[in-house]
């Protein structure tokens, strides 16, 4: 049951590995940054995961006098950001890719190695 | 309150302000005079931090009023205020010095933009060296980075965009590994304030979730730092950035990682986790051993003078990381002298790169073949800058490296082997940069070579760049007769980092 | 006035030669006077340490307890004293020959000899090992356009040699030995009686030893001599500098000042694992020797030469007794006055016949007597004959050696003066005795008065010492903290 509950974290590190793997193995520089985004979202879900308080709701306070139990806000405020951060990456990335098709001719990282060594 | 209380603010303020004002600005001229001035007042900025710091005290500034440990707190020490003034000088010198070769590299509409790029770089590597909130070093963090993959990618040939991407692809990984880190941190403590978390750790009773952290975060930081063998990244970056991009961020980018790394080992997980210390020495050492060796090896076999300059960063990035791994107070001072020091060296050479790009368009080592004929002042200045890289006396590089030796006999027997190690590298430092010295002063200008060193109308760069580099060459002799002042703040910096290691 | 002024006035020196280097006159002109100056400076300090004054002088706090600073003691009053006197010299001597062989880039040349005789004076002057250390370097980077003057493929080849030696012996092993005593001693401060005592002994003090000995490539004992034949291809005035005037004897005068100030003789001397450098520098000895009976070109004889002389220095200082030290000194002055002869009339051929070769010599004292009668005064010198200096050193050396009952440096020095004399004594006899070779190469008279003027003065200054020697010995036993001689 120990193993079984610490489910989200088993996500995170699945979700981890996969977009590390597609950023390493792949070839393709668009898939690159799939894997990337696979990468950085697994660590969204961590944040996420880590505020949550068991039996919280929302931490919407709508009666100051009420000891209610809610989730931590902050994870979820600093993750916001992080998301953020992860779309520019992604934009940038992909306005990059855009820059090499345009030079390169070809979005496929050995073919572009290949062009550099030769000129 | 009064501006005055808002000082410590202003250095990450100001560029930051100032970025959308320069990206609007038309024509373009106005928008590098924006920048210009944006980066002179932060250095200005910096000074002020920087003497204010110089007795050892810390600055401290709650953002929007909220006291730490629940708003973002900016917290200046002397470390943060010597990598800031590192930061805002050679962004000001680099500016400066680059706007000839900005203005022909770049295509004219970018170039406001560019300029604001760059602004963006300033502000997030001033945020990163005085913040002291652990999810707001990521944020400056990435702020830098994505400014940083910007203006790399202005560099005038396509290699520029491959290096880039990888930049990106490797600089994302490690950011994302900090964040990992960190979230585990805030796991366990609920904080995110540096000081907060060290004192809140020393209650945790479950550490493995630390331990994981302190991997996490040394080895995301690690690689955005390009310590060896983390270092891919970077020699292809420097190389085909344009010549100021590379000039500024070499001078401080990974230094402001490594400043990161030094924070968050030496003052939250060492005084925490029992034998953080042994286990922060055995992983360092050996990198920054390998990176040394390394680093040096490759240099003397490249033959492009940008990349091999940037193969001889990582091996001084391995002698900063050599003066933190013996975690005592000569090592730490030795570690952040070194720092500023490499910065000035490292800076001064890549200035004078930019001098020599308003003539040559590559950079292999036989474009620069006679240079030194026709640019005397230039080649002049990057010679003294190569000396201070060697550590020949009466130069800045000296000073660090004496005390990066002291430090290491100070390790017992093992450090004849740490002290064989520098004085080898250094002497493998003396043949890569003999390799360009010595044909740029005297061989005759190849034929073959792309750049124009032959042609007759090649002279000295424009007195501007020219003043720029000599004064940066300068600086280096300047810090090695009167290091009094980065050695205060060394010595600050290196009590400040060990006041919690027990 | 403060004793840095003695660096400062060689480096004001360079800047103006820079400033009017398009006006050879004036150049040359402020050239003369600034070693002028300088030697009168050096004059007037050298009368303050003779009656026993220490002038001392901080420029600031480079390292915690360690300044930039310079404090005159006999020993490098002496030092100071050939290179700013001989500087007058070679100045004289450089603008005979510059002129004589149209060299180019002459103002270059003049300023960097400007640089490297202030860092002389900084090495003479230094109150401890990191002020030498600086101007060490300074001096070797400053020569290195010098000995690369030529600037073809061939020159610049063998001035990296030059470079590539001395750089790495002072980065890789004296720059190491510096800061292992500054870790050791707490101190690089020039004290009587050595810094050393107590804080290192046993083997780690002779490997010590040999990290200086090795490291101050400018020495060149061997392994590391290579770099002075290498330095051949410089012009002539260059090379009366490196071995004369500045380079070796900053180098062997570094190893003296550093056994009698560092490590203090006696602490050495009761080390038995500091023997090793006798050896060493009798192998050196011998070995230069036999390698110069073998050379038919004159400038590499004399180099070879050289070699075998700084080791006679670093031999006498190694013996570690009063009077050996005071022969180490006074072998520096006697050896500078003669190689420097050697050196001049060396030039004096080759400007006025373009002769190299030991062969072409032939019979050549018929045409430059002058030249050839200091040539053989300072020849004799090397070998220790009566009436030279280099007879005055060999007997203090040796009287050192008979104190201390060293009979294998005793063995060595009558060795290699046999020797010198096997290589000195031919080129003698071919040049007076032997009969021209037919034909010459150019029909030639004496070499360009500025050059004679300047080879007969040291040639006289070589037979001058050994009449007037009593100032020079009194000053240094101050050296070594006795009256007695």
């Amino acid at each position: 049951m120990e193993i079984l509950g610490l489910y989200n974290y088993w996500v995170f590190g699945a979700l981890l590995m996969i977009g590390f793997f597609a950023l390493i193995a792949r070839q393709n520089l668009v898939k690159k940054l799939l894997g990337l985004s696979i990468f950085q979202s697994a660590v969204f879900l961590l944040y996420i995961s880590l505020a949550k308080v068991e039996g919280g709701t929302a931490p919407i306070i709508l009666d100051p006098t009420a000891a209610e139990i809610f989730s931590n806000p902050l994870p979820q405020v600093l993750i916001l950001t992080a998301i953020v951060v992860g779309i520019s990456t992604t934009a940038l990335g992909l306005a990059i890719v855009v820059r090499i098709r345009e030079a390169y001719d070809t979005i496929e990282d050995d073919e572009i190695r290949r062009l550099d060594r030769r000129s | 309150m009064s501006l005055e209380a808002h000082i410590p603010a202003l250095p990450v303020i100001v560029p930051l302000l100032a970025a959308p004002i320069a990206a609007y600005l038309r024509p373009r001229h106005l928008a590098w005079a924006a920048a210009t001035l944006a980066s002179i007042a932060s250095f200005a900025i910096a000074v002020l931090l920087a003497l204010a710091t110089r007795d050892g005290s810390i600055h401290r500034y709650a953002m929007g009023g909220w006291p730490a440990p629940f708003g973002i707190e900016l917290a200046i020490d002397s470390l943060g205020a010597l990598v800031l003034l590192i930061i805002t000088g050679a962004s000001t010198l680099a500016i400066i010095a680059g706007r000839e070769t900005i203005e022909r590299d770049i295509e004219p509409h970018r170039q406001p933009l560019f300029y604001a790029a760059w602004l963006m770089v300033v502000a997030g590597l001033a945020g990163i060296a005085i913040t002291g909130d652990a999810f707001n070093v990521f944020v400056f963090m990435e702020i830098s980075s994505l400014a940083t993959y910007v203006v790399i990618a202005a560099g005038s040939d396509r290699q520029a965009l491959t290096a880039v991407f990888k930049y990106l692809i490797m600089g994302t990984i490690g950011a994302t590994f900090y964040l990992i880190g960190v979230g585990f941190v805030y796991m366990m403590t609920g904080t995110l304030n540096f000081a907060d978390m060290q004192a809140r750790l020393a209650d945790i009773p479950y550490v493995a979730p630390v331990h994981l952290a302190a991997a996490f975060i040394i080895v995301g930081l690690a690689l955005k730092a390009a310590v060896f063998p983390l270092h891919a990244w970077l020699p292809n970056a420097y190389a085909h950035a344009p010549h100021a991009v590379t000039a500024f961020i070499a001078a401080c980018s990974t230094k402001v990682t490594i400043l990161v790394l030094l924070r968050f080992d030496f003052v939250v997980f060492m005084g925490n986790i029992a034998e953080h210390a042994t286990q922060f020495a055995l992983f360092v050492m050996p990198l920054a051993l390998l990176g040394i060796l390394f680093g040096s090896g490759v240099a003397i076999f490249e033959t492009n003078v940008k990349r091999l300059l940037g193969y001889s960063s990582i091996a001084q990035l391995g002698y900063i990381l050599l003066g933190a791994s013996f975690v005592d107070r000569a090592g730490l001072l030795a570690s952040v002298l070194h720092i500023f020091n490499h910065a000035l060296a490292k800076g001064a050479l890549f200035l004078a790169i930019v001098a020599l790009g308003h003539h040559l368009t590559r950079f292999e080592i036989r474009d620069l073949h006679g240079i030194g004929r026709r640019m005397p002042w230039t080649l002049g200045a990057f010679s003294i800058a190569a000396l201070s890289l060697v550590g020949v006396p009466g130069t800045a590089g000296f000073i660090s490296k004496w005390y990066l030796i002291v430090a290491a006999f100070g390790q017992g027997s093992l450090g004849l082997v740490l002290v064989g190690v520098i004085v080898a590298s250094s002497l493998m430092a003396v043949v890569y940069l003999w390799r360009i010295l010595e044909p740029a002063w005297f061989a005759a200008a190849d034929p073959v070579a792309a750049g124009a060193a032959d042609d007759k109308r090649v002279g000295e760069a424009p007195v501007g760049v020219l003043a720029v580099v000599l004064l940066a060459a300068a600086l280096n002799v300047w810090f090695g007769l009167v290091p009094a002042f980065p050695l205060e703040l060394a010595g600050h910096a290196a009590d400040e980092l060990l006041r919690h290691v027990p | 006035m403060s004793v840095a002024t003695a660096v400062w006035i060689p480096l004001a020196g360079a800047l103006l030669i820079a400033l009017t280097g398009r006006w050879p006159n004036v150049r040359e002109t402020i050239t003369i006077l600034t070693a002028i100056t300088l030697a009168a400076f050096v004059y007037s300090v050298g009368v303050e340490v003779t009656a026993g004054g220490r002038p001392t002088a901080m420029l600031g706090e480079l390292l915690p307890g360690v300044s930039i600073g310079f404090k005159v003691e006999p020993l490098g009053l002496m030092f100071g004293t050939i290179a700013s006197g001989l500087w007058i010299v070679a100045s004289l001597y450089s603008i005979g020959y510059m002129r004589g062989n149209k060299e180019h880039h002459q103002t270059r040349f003049y300023v960097c000899f400007a640089i490297a005789i202030a860092a002389a004076l900084g090495i003479a002057f230094s109150a401890n090992l990191l002020t030498l250390f600086l101007f060490y370097e300074i001096l070797t980077i400053s020569t290195y356009p010098l000995v690369a003057h030529k600037g073809d493929a061939k020159t610049i080849a063998a001035a990296r040699v030059y470079l590539g030696i001395l750089l790495a012996t002072s980065i890789g092993l004296f720059l190491p030995a510096i800061i292992w005593t500054y870790h050791a001693a707490g101190t690089l401060d020039f004290v009587q009686g050595g810094i050393l005592a107590g804080a290192v002994s046993g083997p780690a003090l002779g490997f010590l030893l040999a990290l200086y000995v090795f490291g101050v490539g400018k020495a060149a004992v061997m392994p590391v001599h290579r770099w002075l034949p290498a330095a051949m291809v410089a012009p002539t005035p260059v090379s009366a500098l490196l071995h004369a005037v500045a380079v070796v004897k900053a180098g062997v005068f570094t190893i003296v000042k550093v056994i009698v100030y560092t490590f203090g003789i006696d602490h050495l001397f009761a080390e038995p694992s500091s023997a090793w450098l006798t050896y060493a520098a009798a192998f050196t000895i011998i070995a230069a020797s036999i390698v110069a009976l073998r050379q038919t070109n004159l400038k590499r004889m004399l180099a070879y030469s050289t070699i075998g002389q700084l080791s006679y220095v670093v031999l006498a200082a190694a013996i570690l007794k009063p009077l050996s030290e005071i022969g180490a000194a006074v072998h520096i002055v006697a050896h500078a006055f003669g190689k420097i002869t050697l050196f001049f009339a060396a030039g004096a051929i080759y400007t006025a016949s373009k002769k190299t070769e030991l062969h072409e010599l032939a019979g050549i004292a018929r045409r430059m007597p002058w030249t050839m009668t200091a040539f053989t005064i300072g020849a004799l010198s090397m070998i220790g004959v009566p009436p030279t200096a280099g007879f005055v050193s060999k007997w203090y050396i040796l009287a050192g050696a008979f104190q201390s009952d060293n009979y294998f440096a005793i063995f060595t020095i009558i060795v290699s003066t046999v020797l010198n004399a096997a290589y000195f004594l031919p080129v003698i006899f071919l040049a007076w005795l032997q009969p021209e070779q037919t034909p010459q190469k150019k029909d030639h008279g004496e070499a360009p008065l500025f050059i004679v003027v300047a080879l007969t003065t040291t040639a006289l200054l070589t037979l001058g010492l050994f009449f007037f020697n009593q100032p020079l010995i009194d000053l240094e036993a101050q050296v070594v903290g006795r009256g007695e001689r």
